[in-house]
């Protein structure tokens, strides 16, 4: 390792010692889980430190511990030096470490400019709080990092993600912070969001404060990572300042991954249509036509927020269309919910992306989140067959490689989120749709699930399905998809073919789009 | 669109209040005088007091049943040692807010720190309160000075309305605070308002504090208007002042809603016993009216729910 003496000053005062923060020998355990085993890291001043992993490999639990929010059960923290025991988050704050979490921490049923100033609200000479001078202020706060087009008076319950893990950063750099740490924070965000998030994280490290971030996106931590750290099964495995992708796949998942994305086998050029959508209307889908064939996985692209979501939405009959025609197998169908979609031989299953609040019933067992939808499958007279259930939920669990103690004990929550997503997939398997709507079921999952997941879309086209996928990683969907649709302002802007999808031409197209606009 | 639970709330009282208004006036054949404009504020001030002290412990995502037990044992302790000097008056008034904020903190400090569920805690705490104020007061008895019943309220008009106005003072008063903030952060999300650097502990002790000596406050005007003494006249204060925070608008999953509309609900409600009354409906069926007018509220706050955000 790599001892670095760059000395900074921060206030043009007396030099600090490079040495931002550092934790030695922690140990964390949850209930029976391991999730920080004798771990050690270490960052500097004026470096911006990668910290990458699987799911589960401890990543998150050690920001936390390095930010007060919980308590490590042995082990050793020193901020510029000095050894401290962290009782809170206001002693960590006051230390100088600010964190953006993976889970956001922003106040749902309040407003924007609330959330912003919580705890630093303007006071007038009665030390009471000036509410009408929130937005204004709030507006200059935004405007000053450079963030548009978010109404300071909104719920934040009402924004979209990424504008929600705008407000998140920023709050917390307004709290100038010496030490950030920033926990997976490009999970939620567009392509020119990270790069706004970036500029602000290089603009940090240029005034010499220390900047630590996660991320599963290999790209970004390459474009922006001085240092890297690799924690696998929550142990640190090394840092250094240079680092292959397919070395830094092996150090975080200890296997070889010959290559990342798969081999897309063709599909036949006379397969048939399996699904064909003409002229869709609805809530912020303007006129989508396209065709899905059997064996096909087409991308849809374009910018965060340009409707997918809602085209998801409408096809799984979660949202009703307002016009246009769903044609399955050649057949034109009406969906008015998404029992409708599952059931009358229709066959098309939505994955979504937020595996918490779409997905999964988290204190519920493995077994009883896989079974959910094939329930009356296994069921007679109204009574669940646990034998014919527990053999069929065994047989999925083999195939998508669940890690899971107990399957009909343990609990989802208590899964890694890799393999939470992989039970949200193997639920909509087993009801055996021929259609099968992927919206970013890759956003925050580790490599080797992702893998996985690259393996079993395989797999699926292989037996004839027919796959609409979404992906917030531009990356992975050049590699992952036969054509592309680039959509924008709910409408299909262009679409490119096979030979023509790489990521930076489906950047191009989708701003090209855009800026045409 | 956010104020539309607020507005609701008001709507809901103009229309209770109109419905009561024409009954009274096709009966007697004249408009509403003083005296019943007194009679209604006099009876509703207390569940006003009690309402926005349920809806502090409602917006932090918890709930006080002991409403009922704090204010027996105030009214009880305060109807027999109140003298009528100006001093014993003042005194026996402050130790009545103290009584409320002292059971606050019990509640507050076993919810907070024992980490139980506040409809357990308050549930026991019910009981030991309102089991304290029949030790106080056996029987129904004690008296409160005449000169307290003509400063708290005044029987020539609706005077309760300045205490309800100056409520009113101290809401916004604690909107505007760092612990008004905190209170709504924590009923958002505890974890985020604790990530936030909030003392989540602490505010909630507050919050519970807060509620018991308005529960004391609204207990102190109900033995001003009845002179007198008695430990099982406060067990409908429970449901009612639950009832009206639900039509105020208050979200019982926290962090959303303003007493504002509590006291127009608590005012509804009030007027629901009267409004019947010129319905000539036995006052037997009252309870089940008030239950059948709630129902009503609320799937009608659902509706115009659904329709607002319909259009969004």
């Amino acid at each position: 390792m790599t001892e670095r003496t760059v000395q900074t000053t921060l206030d043009g005062s007396e030099p600090r010692t490079s040495r931002a923060i550092e934790a030695s020998g922690v140990s964390k355990h949850f209930g029976g889980v391991q999730a920080l085993h004798s771990a050690s890291f270490s960052a500097d001043f004026g470096e911006v430190h990668a910290l990458v992993g699987e799911n589960g490999a401890g990543k998150s639990t050690m920001i936390k511990i390095l930010s007060a929010v919980l308590a490590p059960d042995e082990g050793a923290l020193r901020i510029k030096g000095v050894e401290v025991s962290l009782a809170s988050p206001l002693e960590a704050r006051r230390l100088g470490v600010g964190t953006v979490f993976q889970e956001l921490t922003l106040l749902p049923w309040m407003t924007v400019a609330e959330n912003l100033l919580l705890g630093n609200e303007p006071v007038g000479p009665t030390r009471l709080i000036r509410r009408r001078q929130l937005p204004a202020r709030a507006d200059e706060i935004l405007e000053g990092y450079g963030v548009e087009g978010i109404d300071p008076l909104e719920l934040v319950a009402s924004l979209p993600l990424a504008q929600r893990q705008t407000i998140e950063i920023v709050r917390t750099l307004l709290r100038d912070p010496e030490i950030l740490f920033l926990d997976e924070p490009t999970s939620a965000l567009g392509e020119r969001e990270v790069e706004w998030l970036f500029g602000l994280v290089r603009g940090l490290r240029e005034r010499g404060r220390c900047i630590i971030f996660t991320s599963h996106r290999w790209g970004e931590v390459v474009n922006i990572a001085d240092r890297i750290t690799v924690f696998r099964n929550g142990e640190f495995v090394t840092t250094r300042e240079h680092m292959g992708e397919a070395e830094a796949v092996t150090l975080m998942t200890g296997r070889t991954i010959e290559r990342m994305y798969p081999e897309l086998p063709r599909p036949a050029q006379d397969a048939d249509v399996a699904l064909e959508v003409r002229d869709l209307r609805g809530t912020r889908v303007d006129g989508v036509s396209f065709q899905l064939r059997r064996g096909e996985i087409l991308g849809v692209g374009g910018l965060a927020g340009q409707g997918q979501r809602d085209l998801f939405m409408t096809l799984f009959a979660a949202r009703r269309p307002s016009g246009g025609e769903i044609s399955v197998g050649g057949k034109r169908v009406r969906l008015r919910k998404p029992q409708d979609a599952i059931d009358a031989r229709l066959g098309i299953a939505l994955v979504p992306e937020d595996r918490k609040s779409e997905g999964l019933m988290l204190p519920l067992s493995v077994r009883d989140n896989l079974s959910l939808v094939v329930l009356s499958r296994v069921s007679a007279g109204g009574i669940v067959r646990r034998l014919r259930e527990n053999r069929m939920v065994g047989r999925m669990v083999e195939r998508l490689q669940i890690r899971t103690r107990r399957v009909a004990v343990q609990e989802v929550g208590t899964l890694s989120g890799g393999n939470q997503q992989k039970v949200l997939i193997g639920r909509w398997l087993l009801a055996e749709p021929d259609i099968m709507l992927l919206y970013d079921i890759t956003r925050g999952v580790d490599v080797g699930t992702k893998h996985d997941i690259y393996q079993l879309m395989v797999e699926l086209i292989g037996e004839g399905k027919a796959l609409l996928f979404y992906s917030s990683d531009t990356e992975e969907m050049a590699h992952v998809c036969h054509r592309v649709l680039i959509m924008r302002e709910g409408r299909i802007a262009c679409e490119l073919a096979a030979d023509e999808i790489d990521a930076e031409r489906l950047v191009a197209a989708a701003l090209k789009e855009h800026a045409a606009v | 669109m956010q104020q539309a639970p607020l507005l609701l709330s008001f709507a809901i009282l103009a229309g209770t209040f109109g419905v009561y208004a024409g009954l009274f006036v096709s009966n007697q054949h004249h408009f509403l005088t003083p005296f019943e404009g007194q009679s209604i504020v006099n009876t509703a001030v207390p569940l006003v007091f009690a309402a926005v002290g349920q809806t502090v412990v409602v917006l932090t995502r918890g709930l006080d049943l002991s409403v009922g037990g704090v204010m027996a044992l105030t009214n009880t302790i305060v109807a027999s040692n109140m003298h009528s000097s100006t001093g014993s008056m003042v005194a026996w008034s402050l130790i009545g807010l103290a009584i409320g904020a002292g059971a606050g903190l019990v509640n507050g400090c076993l919810i907070a720190f024992g980490r139980l569920q506040p409809i357990l805690v308050t549930l026991a705490t019910l009981s030991i309160y309102s089991g304290l104020a029949i030790k106080v007061l056996p029987e129904p008895g004690g008296s409160i000075p005449i000169e307290y019943t003509k400063f708290m309220a005044n029987v020539n008009g609706p005077w309760g309305l300045i205490y309800v106005a100056g409520l009113l003072l101290v809401w916004f008063v604690f909107r505007r605070t760092p612990f008004g903030v905190a209170v709504y952060a924590i009923g958002n999300d505890q974890a985020a308002a604790r990530a936030s650097g909030i003392k989540v502990r602490l505010v909630k002790v507050g919050a519970y504090v807060f509620a018991g000596t308005l529960f004391s406050a609204g207990a102190l005007f109900f033995s001003a208007t009845t002179l007198g003494g008695d430990a099982t006249a406060f067990d409908p204060f429970i449901l009612t002042s639950i009832a009206a925070v639900v039509l105020g608008g208050i979200s019982f999953f926290g962090g959303r809603g303003s007493a504002v509309g509590a006291v127009a609900g608590a005012f509804a409600l009030t007027l629901v016993t009267p409004l019947l009354f010129q319905a000539n409906v036995n006052q037997l069926y009252t309870d089940a009216f008030q239950g059948l007018f709630l129902v009503l509220a609320v799937v009608l706050a659902g509706l115009v729910g659904r329709l607002v955000s319909a259009r969004t």
